[in-house]
């Protein structure tokens, strides 16, 4: 059975209001730096750079983040973690950094996002935004921004599908 | 997408799919070079042993570099100071390396073969890093990564490799790597040098430098091994550099955006013209930059592979 938590105006919704969230919290979009976590978070990151530049009138370019290398489950996985790219165009140091990703679950992911973002520099704060959070966090790790908050079992899983991955715009729930 | 294999032995025997995983891979390890803090926790904990049965320099610090900025302890052992000068054999050696807690094994040896052979009796993955006459794997992988980064593709490009292709591991291992993704590769040199026989690897045969290089993409030029001087394969390195050197004129004869190529160390004034090597055209430096990338890709992707 699945059943579909978001649709595309649900989605364009939660963007813009946590886009919102972001200027509010940081005074504007001068001190910040977006940072998309390979691969979903990057598309979200994308869809706030613009609903941010819609509203605040100036481009705010997007950092793409690979955690492969940071996982703590690097031993014990069955597959291997495709590496990819790692590329963030803007200064990172004395900046706030917001982590964005598609779905907020156990937390290990941003642990190692900021592990990750901490060799890269030193932030002045890292913020985290995540279009979905499940719950279940194994981390003493929160959102500063959420879409949606979805209480889910752990043997259910959300799939966040993307226009940018060829699929329509939804948030469901298998 | 992983590799089938523990380990990279061969060109030959991996798929264009693999080839294509490595590269990929490399660009984001080549991301993680450009930084402050050039060292990723992928391989915490983990072991590689360079085993080195044959004097390098270059191609075993970029093994070392490479296994560091992947946070891995590196041990190397070269022959002239261990016990293979007491006679031990080369899986007694092994199996001490593997007693010791290696779980990559980084290998030279001047037998063909050797790689493959103890791939097939250890456990732990084992990385090829030239065997014999045979194939010097991450030499033509950080080639090929090179090139695409110059040239933004390989499929099609005009590939010509000058000098000692009969004892060139490198070459071997550049002409399968090559052809595989559709480049059409020349090969240049004396004949006693290039034999006739390498057409059927599907390369073309060139004795003359100046035909041989007309419209070339890139340039790949091979060292001269001087310890094979003497031996009646060509009449001495002045004569060797008037036919087959690489000099500004002959670069001339190559596309206008053409690359050079070399994958070190180089003989100034006898393969290479100095005003040649040291040209903007040169990617030599690249090339050396590019293959820690390619080797931390290689050493990540094996080690992922469970035995």
């Amino acid at each position: 059975m699945s059943k579909v938590l978001l649709d595309k105006k649900d989605m364009e919704r939660a963007v813009t209001r946590m886009a919102h969230e972001i200027i509010e919290k940081n005074k504007g979009i001068k001190t910040i730096c977006l940072v998309g976590i390979q691969r979903g978070g990057v598309h979200i990151a994308n869809r706030l750079s613009a609903k941010l530049k819609e509203i605040e009138g100036s481009d705010l370019p997007v950092g793409t983040l690979d955690i492969s290398l940071y996982r703590d489950d690097l031993n014990v996985r069955k597959d291997q973690p495709v590496v990819r790219r790692t590329q963030v165009p803007c200064e990172i140091n004395n900046k706030k950094v917001v982590l964005v990703d598609d779905v907020l679950f156990t937390g290990r992911s941003i642990r190692a996002a900021m592990d990750a973002v901490m060799d890269l520099g030193r932030p002045s704060a890292i913020q985290l935004a995540v279009l979905v959070d499940r719950g279940h966090r194994e981390l003493p790790i929160k959102a500063d921004y959420v879409g949606k908050n979805i209480p889910t079992s752990m043997n259910e899983t959300v799939a966040v599908e993307l226009i940018e991955d060829g699929e329509e715009d939804r948030v469901v729930l298998e | 997408m992983s590799l089938r294999s523990k380990d990279l032995i061969s060109i030959k025997d991996i798929s264009t799919e693999e080839i294509e995983l490595i590269l990929e891979t490399a660009a984001g390890f080549k991301d993680v070079l450009g930084r402050d803090i050039k060292k990723v926790p992928a391989l915490r904990g983990k072991t590689t042993v360079n085993l080195f049965y044959e004097p390098s320099t270059r191609t075993r610090t970029s093994f070392e570099v490479a296994a560091k900025r992947l946070s891995t302890d590196v041990i190397n052992i070269t022959t002239s100071t261990s016990s293979v000068v007491k006679g031990e054999t080369l899986l007694d050696t092994a199996r001490t390396v593997l007693a010791l807690g290696a779980d990559i094994v980084v290998i030279r040896h001047s037998c063909s073969g050797t790689s493959h052979f103890l791939a097939k009796n250890i456990e732990a993955s084992v990385v090829n890093a030239g065997d014999g006459t045979n194939e010097h794997p991450t030499q033509a992988l950080l080639d090929l990564f090179t090139i695409q980064e110059k040239k933004g593709r390989i499929r099609d490009l005009e590939v010509a490799i000058v000098g000692d292709i009969l004892h060139s591991r490198v070459a071997k291992s550049d002409i399968y790597a090559l052809t595989r993704l559709g480049a059409n590769v020349r090969l240049i040199g004396p004949p006693t040098l290039v034999p006739d026989y390498l057409k059927d690897l599907g390369a073309k045969v060139y004795f003359d430098m100046n035909a041989g290089l007309e419209g070339a993409d890139v340039i790949m030029m091979l060292r001269i091994q001087l310890e094979r001087q003497g031996k009646g394969f060509f009449p001495s390195t002045h004569e060797y550099f008037r036919n087959w050197g690489l000099t500004a004129a002959r670069v001339s004869r190559a596309k206008d955006d053409a690359i050079i190529m070399h994958p070190g160390p180089m003989n100034r004034g006898i393969e290479i013209a100095s005003e040649v090597a040291d040209s903007s055209r040169s990617v030599i430096l690249d090339q050396v930059t590019n293959g820690i990338a390619v080797r931390m890709a290689v050493l990540y992707l094996v080690s992922g592979v469970k035995a």
